[in-house]
């Protein structure tokens, strides 16, 4: 699925990355503990999280993810959206809650990692 | 690379916005030195875990990171408090990170055993009250 398709299936807002929107990301990995993503995460490119503070951009960046995902509305700041400019990570933003955000991009077809 | 590269870094530990610029610095540059892309990753998340703990737990301290032609090693020295009991706190899910720290994502009790399972050696050197130095190596 590429980057472009979960935003659309999400409904969600392009916060950054259009021109990295066809990428196609193949796992993906839902936290909002940081220290869990950094466990379990490390075969993914695309990170789900609730959380909002720069530690989530930084953190996606030491596993090389290509897309965070922020569920419930949480909108990342300037400091936040231009960290994740200059590592090319794309950033999505959708009001889905987590659960419902992950069971879209499930049904269409998106696996876990690991 | 015949002779060996070394990068320092003081961590500031009042600033949890800026925790991670050095693992994100010591990332590019091994990039650029041409490192193997396993082997980036796993020095990556195991300093980025120990300097965040230097943050959240010891008040910041140093980081010396070292390239060597056979692997990488990262040493982490701080003044902080020390670790009472080394083997509980490398259990996963053992953290005394307060509720503040886990409201930012923290706190979970996986770092140290993060750093063991992303490194090929780790040895933590502790006292109490005096600080704590962790070196862990990469192979290459
Ligand atoms: N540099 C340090 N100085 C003093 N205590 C430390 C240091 N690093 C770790 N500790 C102690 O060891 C515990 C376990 O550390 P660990 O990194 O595994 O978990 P955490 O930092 O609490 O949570 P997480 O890493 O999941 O965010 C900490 O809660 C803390 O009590
Ligand atoms: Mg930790």
């Amino acid at each position: 699925m590429t980057i472009r398709e979960m935003q659309r299936v999400l409904n969600a807002q392009f916060l950054y990355g259009e021109e990295l929107a066809d990428l196609d990301v193949q796992f993906v990995f839902s936290a909002d503990m940081m220290s869990d993503v950094l466990a379990y995460g490390s075969k993914c490119s695309v990170l789900i999280t609730g959380l909002c503070n720069p530690q989530v951009v930084r953190t996606a960046e030491m596993l090389d993810i290509v897309c965070i995902i922020f569920v419930r509305g949480k909108m990342p700041d300037e400091n936040m959206l231009a960290l994740a400019r200059s590592k090319s990570i794309a950033v999505l933003a959708t009001e889905h809650y987590m659960f419902t955000s992950c069971g879209i991009l499930y049904e269409n077809g998106l696996r876990g990692g690991a | 690379m015949s002779e060996q590269l070394t990068f320092t870094y003081t961590i500031d530990g009042n600033d949890f916005t800026r925790a991670g610029e050095a693992s994100s610095s010591v990332k590019n540059k091994l990039k650029m030195l041409g490192v193997g892309s396993d082997a980036i990753r796993k020095v990556a998340i195991a300093m980025y875990e120990g300097e965040i703990n230097m943050v959240i737990h010891a008040d910041g301290g140093v980081i010396t990171v070292s390239v060597s032609d056979n692997d990488i090693t990262m040493v982490l020295a701080d003044k902080g408090p020390g670790i009472p009991d080394i083997s509980k706190a490398m259990q996963e899910g053992y953290s005394t990170a307060r509720e503040e720290v886990r409201s930012l994502g923290f706190g979970a009790g996986m770092g140290l055993p993060n750093m063991k399972r992303f490194t090929d050696e780790m040895h933590i050197d502790t006292e109490l009250g005096k600080g704590t130095t962790i070196t862990m190596k990469v192979h290459l």
